[in-house]
């Protein structure tokens, strides 16, 4: 899903010398610049959903040079102004630069001093624009953003969870996972989520889903953050691990009834 | 040999620290027919009243829809007015395309309010000869704006600018303070009453005044910016006159204030 699967297109077949100007996939931008066009630092799924309070959004905390699981330790979802999280899949560094452009946008609400802030849905649609105007510069930011809020309207409470990805796809729904998690994660949070879960019951759905990741999910670290947003503000829970069992007979003998060659 | 020597360009100071370009183009905004404008603390209302060039020729519009959320009516230069409003609507249209939520009011009328400041500031500019009412609708409830040639700007709960705005002002001077508490038809009724005083004699029929109105219901769906329909107007003057009819018509008190010129005024009050 994130990037390229074609195996003779595999980004990491590519040279990393910067020798990508010879390239048929190099973008130049006038003389003298050369931008990334591949990952390098890339996270995994993002998992979210909407509970009784408010929107809860979990990852790891890895990050993968490559396929190398080079950092165990980064947060993969942020605060937001008042009302927003926001998590990321995929290249670490442009979701630094994301953060850095949301940073200038609270910075600047700050500054006017008027009261007015942006909202899940305000950020949401910013984003949609950021990324799409991105990717039809064949220069995207690789990744996969999950915005979720909560934020006093005219009518009341509202909860917010929306994504956007890297070719500026872009929608709302109650419950979101990114990357390998829209494969994994997707068919239980459908069969289990409810509208009124309690904060309890959405942590279990979502510590579900990221045990299946976990095991299926070769780049998945067993370090693990959730966040929650209400509309008493973000709180971003500090890392911990999930207790894993390996004695499946799947896991014993993986060959076993499976058809191929291996 | 000249009447005054510091009038010649927007950027010079006279000795007594005014800018008199500036102040011609205020004096701009008196020469037009008058608007008024009030505001609950749901919806708010434009008035104008309407006034034809010649006989034979229609009058020009002076309330426009900048957004759904948003409209101006204005007095002075109705074509530097119909700029204004263009650069409003451009505003609120990039800002639904990038946010996908409406402009607040607060920050359209400090953008409007910059652009004119730039004219006060430029030797090879001149002040927009126009002042506008901005009434609109944001997460904070309704809001009414003034802005001025120079670039200043206030809120208000009720307000008139234009010909004979003194008159409207005095009006609603006497009843601003249960605004805030008003139906949308209390408002529309106030503002025709209050356009009525900037008349002078003049019978207000629905042909002479444009009225819009902007809010959110109770239930906070949102009233789109809208003109009122021509029948509707003259259906709710009709009743006005009926019931002032009703108690003795209490004489046209001496309320035949002129405008307030001839004080002192400080440059920059408005």
């Amino acid at each position: 899903m994130r990037f390229g699967s074609d195996s003779d297109q595999d980004p990491w077949q590519q040279p990393m010398d910067g020798s990508h100007a010879s390239g048929s996939k190099a973008v130049a931008d006038g003389p003298g610049t050369q931008r990334t066009q591949y990952p390098y630092v890339t996270g995994s799924s993002i998992i979210a959903l909407k509970y009784k309070d408010g929107v809860i959004m979990a990852s790891d905390t890895g990050a993968s040079y490559g396929s190398t699981l080079r950092y165990k330790s980064v947060e993969r979802i942020k605060a937001v102004g008042k009302h927003s999280l926001i998590g990321a899949s995929g290249e670490f560094s442009d979701f630094q630069e994301i953060l850095r452009y949301l940073d200038e946008l609270t910075l600047s609400d700050h500054m006017w001093d008027d009261g007015n802030s942006l909202g899940p849905k305000e950020v949401h649609s910013y984003l949609t624009r950021v990324m799409y105007n991105r990717r039809n510069k064949f220069d995207p930011l690789w990744n996969s953003l999950v915005i979720g809020g909560v934020k006093k309207g005219p009518k009341g409470e509202e909860k917010y969870l929306g994504m956007v990805n890297m070719i500026g796809t872009h929608f709302e729904e109650n419950h979101i996972a990114t990357g390998f998690g829209n494969h994994m994660a997707i068919p239980i949070l459908r069969t289990e989520w409810r509208e009124d879960m309690t904060f309890e019951e959405a942590v279990k759905l979502v510590e579900k889903c990221l045990l299946v990741l976990l095991y299926r999910d070769r780049s998945s670290i067993n370090k693990f953050q959730i966040a929650k947003i209400t509309t008493e503000g973000a709180t971003i829970y500090p890392p911990y691990s999930l207790k894993t069992y390996w004695g499946f007979a799947a896991f014993e003998n993986p060959a076993q009834g499976a058809v191929g060659s291996w | 040999m000249f009447r005054n020597q510091y009038d010649t360009d927007v950027t010079t100071w006279s000795p007594a620290g005014r800018l008199f370009q500036v102040e011609y183009a205020m004096e701009a905004v008196k020469q037009g027919s008058a608007c008024v404008g009030l505001r609950s603390r749901t919806h708010a209302v434009l008035a104008a009243a309407n006034k034809a060039a010649s006989e034979l020729s229609s009058h020009q519009r002076k309330v426009f829809r900048v957004a759904d959320h948003a409209g101006v009516a204005l007095a002075g230069l109705t074509a530097d007015g119909r700029v204004l409003s263009r650069f409003l609507r451009s505003e609120c249209i990039n800002h639904a395309f990038v946010y996908d939520a409406p402009l607040p009011v607060s920050r359209l009328a400090l953008r409007l309010a910059d652009k004119a400041q730039v004219c006060t500031q430029r030797s090879w500019k001149r002040p927009y000869g126009v002042g506008l009412l901005v009434a609109g609708l944001d997460e904070s409830g309704a809001h009414l704006y003034y802005n001025c040639p120079s670039g200043n700007y206030f809120e208000y709960q009720a307000f008139a600018i234009g010909s004979r705005s003194q008159a409207a002002k005095t009006f609603l001077e006497r009843r601003f303070e249960g605004y805030n508490d008003y139906t949308p038809e209390q408002l529309i009724k106030d503002a025709l009453s209050a356009i009525k005083e900037t008349l002078q004699g003049e019978k207000l029929t629905s042909s002479n005044c444009t009225v819009a109105i902007v809010g959110r219901k109770d239930d906070g769906t949102v009233e789109p910016f809208e003109m009122i329909d021509v029948k509707r107007i003259q259906e709710i003057i009709d009743s006005m006159e009926a019931a002032e009819e009703a108690p003795a018509a209490e004489a046209e008190s001496s309320s035949m204030q002129e405008e307030d010129k001839g004080t002192d005024a400080a440059p920059m009050d408005i």
